[in-house]
């Protein structure tokens, strides 16, 4: 991965993630003012987890290698600090990981398992499809498992191949009864995070693993959320919507720099962090300004989320687009090993896929 | 050490009795977990007790020893190229190394194992494939992401498939090989039994490692050979660590003992469960001969614990921080390689300067898969759409019979190409 470039001064830079020139980020409203400090995502993530882990005493940490800190380092000095009865080990088996998950949540607990790589969760689909999502509905309400939140890495590094790659967010926002959400840094991470584990419905979190290094910006230290369902303005623009989640939205970032300097178009960049719910009012408020739709996502382009994204849009804002709504996405393939430039949506085909929209 | 072959108790009702027959016959003095000895212990009924390979006269040829020998040193130099050419560039992805449990790969593929025999790997597939006889050119291409490769560089490290040599696949999923295992075994079982080829004795081992005897894939597995009968042997390469999980803390005790034996889960399912210490390739290939010709028999699965001990961290990636010294050295110690080596000079086996061959031979062909992966040919743009679909038509060739990726707008994804 690439080297973490720091500026200190400058807020937070990006390092060069994917072929991807660093990128400023200014501070979010919401979170300016506070005490910060210069974070990567996967300390972001480890923050949030004390946090939570101090405010309630019935928070667990537990997954495959995460009481000596976790195969990513994000539960490094929680077992330490919270104990070991708090913070532990379980064996190889995602699908008990989380039963395990929905039993003690269902009795008012609040376990946030890890599963080690996305790629992994599939085992736990069933319970996460039939038993998580459904607990709350199937019992009338006697029960429910919003205490459980599922964190896991997802996406592309550069050499990940088949099975350590994937992004299956799609399948997950097929499920009621779930929330599902991506951040895109450290700063979103931390503040999603603790959403996540205080939301009173079970939520899946996807963390941007490319990211858990090489993206280093300022956090703030304290406690703080970010609420769920509600989406981010990254980049503002006139001409053109792009919508992405997780690290996506840092190559949407980029492209939309490039277009600024060599088309003068100007992107607005919407960073969707919660994709179930998702926020419909922002983007749809944003079409209907721009008149331009682009969905990009890392995950195959048939029946990803981008597909209901334009649907939804579609729908809504029918008379403002000027142009069919695009999405650019991974092919239809399997996650591959050598050609994984061929197959991600970088940089280029976003700004490939703009310029072809505007002249549509 | 001894393997007991042992079977499952058939007569039932035995209570506290056959509890007792579960207790390892341990001295009083316990051994520390990190030094602890490997015994080769019965469940249940013992029914065959082999003799030590330290103790007993040369219970093979030469020409076999040979045969197991290289098959290890190839093995181990292999991973050892494999550690460099990895911190090199030369191949990337996540490269888990076999360095370490070179006698479980020989003792059961290359001692037992046909040609037509099948295997379903782990994540820790390179050297499984070398002793299934696959050349080491075609892997190191694969790891190279080369077209030469297994799989035409298709998966890197931890995909390797050859439908020539019955490779069912590394399974990165640990666990997910287990039952597609069964179901190469089932083929077998099916051609003899129900089409009437009694020529049809093809077994299928898998293998896997201790931390994914917790998965459920296991023990649904070990109930399904179990009630077909299957001829598979399931091979559990225990080397006491499953990332940075020892066994110990993540495996519950069986019943009467203080540590968990996988072992013991055999007869549960109703097979016979077979410890072995996993660094004696001959202790490795006795247990695994008896299993083999069971299995060929048509007498079902066999469930064989190779205790053993990676020697590299759990992957290249990994600091090896987790595991103490002591324990690292007690292992380096009991190293299969030397082991064989002096079994061989003391019995006459082998000379000084046969041995010096044989290990000139390994490092030529290491050499000499190395040169051969590098000077090979990346896979073309076409590999992305190719092998989705039966048919590359309209997938990854366009009506126009042009590849896809031909097309313009290809690389700038704005081709159809779905
Ligand atoms: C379904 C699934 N969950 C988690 C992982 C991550 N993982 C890869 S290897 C491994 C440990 C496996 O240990 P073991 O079975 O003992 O095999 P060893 O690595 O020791 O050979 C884990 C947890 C995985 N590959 N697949
Ligand atoms: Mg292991």
């Amino acid at each position: 991965m690439a080297a973490i470039l720091r500026a200190p001064g400058l807020g937070a830079v990006w390092g060069t993630v994917r072929g991807l020139a660093t990128a400023v980020r200014q501070a979010e409203p919401a979170t300016a003012g506070l005490d910060a400090k210069q974070m990567n995502l996967c300390s972001a993530v480890n923050d949030a987890l004390h946090i939570a882990m101090d405010e309630n005493p019935k928070t667990l940490v537990f997954g495959e290698d995460v009481s000596f800190g976790g195969v990513f380092r994000c539960t490094v000095g929680l077992a330490e600090k919270h104990g070991k009865h708090r913070v532990f080990n379980t064996p190889l088996c995602e699908q008990g990981i989380v039963g395990f998950g929905i039993g003690a949540a269902a009795q008012g607990y609040s376990p946030i398992v890890e599963i080690q790589f996305a790629d992994y969760i599939f085992p736990a689909f069933d319970q996460i499809t039939n038993e998580a999502a459904k607990y709350r509905f199937r019992s009338g309400g006697e029960f429910d498992v919003g205490g459980l939140t599922i964190r896991t890495p997802y996406g592309a590094v550069g050499h990940g191949g088949h099975y350590h790659s994937q992004s299956p967010e799609a399948f997950f926002t097929h499920i009621p009864g779930i929330k599902v959400v991506m951040p895109s840094g450290p700063r979103e991470t931390k503040g999603l995070l603790l959403s996540a584990i205080r939301d009173p419905n079970p939520v899946v979190v996807f963390e941007a693993k490319m990211l858990y290094r090489t993206a280093v910006e300022d956090v703030p230290t304290g406690d703080y959320s970010i609420p769920l369902g509600r989406a981010r303005i990254a980049r503002a623009g006139s001409d053109v919507t792009l919508v992405g989640w997780g690290q996506q939205v840092l190559v949407l970032e980029q492209a939309a720099k490039e277009l600024a300097a060599s088309d003068g178009i100007e992107a607005e960049v919407i960073d969707l962090r919660t994709l179930l719910p998702w926020d419909a009012d922002a983007v749809a408020a944003s079409v209907e300004k721009t008149g331009r739709l682009v969905v990009s996502h890392e995950a195959p382009l048939t029946s990803g989320f981008g597909a209901e994204i334009v649907a939804a849009i579609s729908d809504r804002c029918f008379y403002s687009l000027e142009a069919p709504p695009l999405r650019i996405a991974g092919y239809d393939t399997p996650f591959p090993l050598v050609c994984e430039p061929l197959y991600l949506p970088g940089v280029q085909r976003v700004v490939d896929g703009v310029r072809r929209l505007l002249r549509a | 050490m001894t393997p007991r072959l042992s079977s499952c108790s058939r007569t039932g009702g035995a209570g506290a009795d056959r509890l007792a027959a579960f207790r390892p016959s341990r001295g009083p003095q316990r051994p520390t977990r990190a030094a602890r000895q490997v015994f080769a212990k019965a469940v249940a009924t013992p029914t065959k007790e082999a003799s030590t390979s330290a103790s007993k006269s040369a219970s093979i040829s030469s020409e076999t020893a040979k045969e197991l020998y290289r098959d290890m040193v190839l093995g181990r130099e292999f991973e050892e190229m494999c550690a460099q050419m990895y911190y090199r560039g030369k191949m990337f992805g996540f490269v888990h190394l076999y360095s370490g449990q070179e006698a479980v790969s020989t003792g059961v593929i290359k001692a037992c194992l046909r040609k037509d025999d099948y295997i379903s790997s782990t994540y820790r597939d390179h050297v499984h494939a070398l002793s299934k006889g696959i050349s080491a050119r075609k892997i190191m291409s694969e790891l190279f992401g080369k077209k030469t490769g297994t799989c035409r560089g298709q998966g890197g490290s931890m995909h390797m498939f050859d439908a020539e040599y019955g490779l069912l696949g590394g399974y990165a999923f640990i666990g997910e090989g287990i039952p597609v295992g069964l179901g190469a075994a089932f083929t077998s079982a099916y051609k003899r039994r129900v089409l009437g080829d009694d020529g049809a004795d093809q077994v299928a081992v898998n293998f896997f490692g201790d931390g994914t005897c917790n998965v459920g894939q296991f023990y649904e597995s070990l109930n399904m050979a179990s009630l077909y009968k299957l001829p598979c042997i399931f091979v559990v390469e225990n080397n006491r660590w499953a990332i940075g999980m020892n066994h110990l803390r993540a495996t519950g005790s069986t019943l009467g003992d203080e540590e968990p034996w996988i072992h013991k889960k055999g007869p549960a399912f109703g097979m016979p469960g077979v410890h072995v210490d996993g660094m004696d390739v001959l202790a490795v290939r006795e247990a695994a001969l008896e299993a083999v010709a069971r299995a060929r028999r048509g007498e079902g699965p066999t469930l064989i614990e190779a205790e053993t001990y990676r020697f590299r961290g759990h992957s290249l990636a990994d600091p090896d921080e987790l595991r103490s010294r002591e324990e690292k050295e007690h292992y380096a110690a009991r190293d299969p390689i030397p082991q064989l080596r002096a079994y061989m000079l003391k019995h006459g086996l082998a000379s000084e300067t046969d041995l010096a061959e044989l290990h000139a031979s390994v490092a030529a062909e290491v050499d000499d898969c190395v040169e051969y992966a590098d000077a090979s040919p990346k896979p073309d743009m076409s590999q992305l759409l190719e092998n989705v679909f039966a048919d590359p038509k309209g997938f990854g060739i366009a009506p126009d019979g042009r590849y896809r990726y031909e097309l313009p707008g290809f690389t700038a994804g704005t081709a159809e190409v779905s």
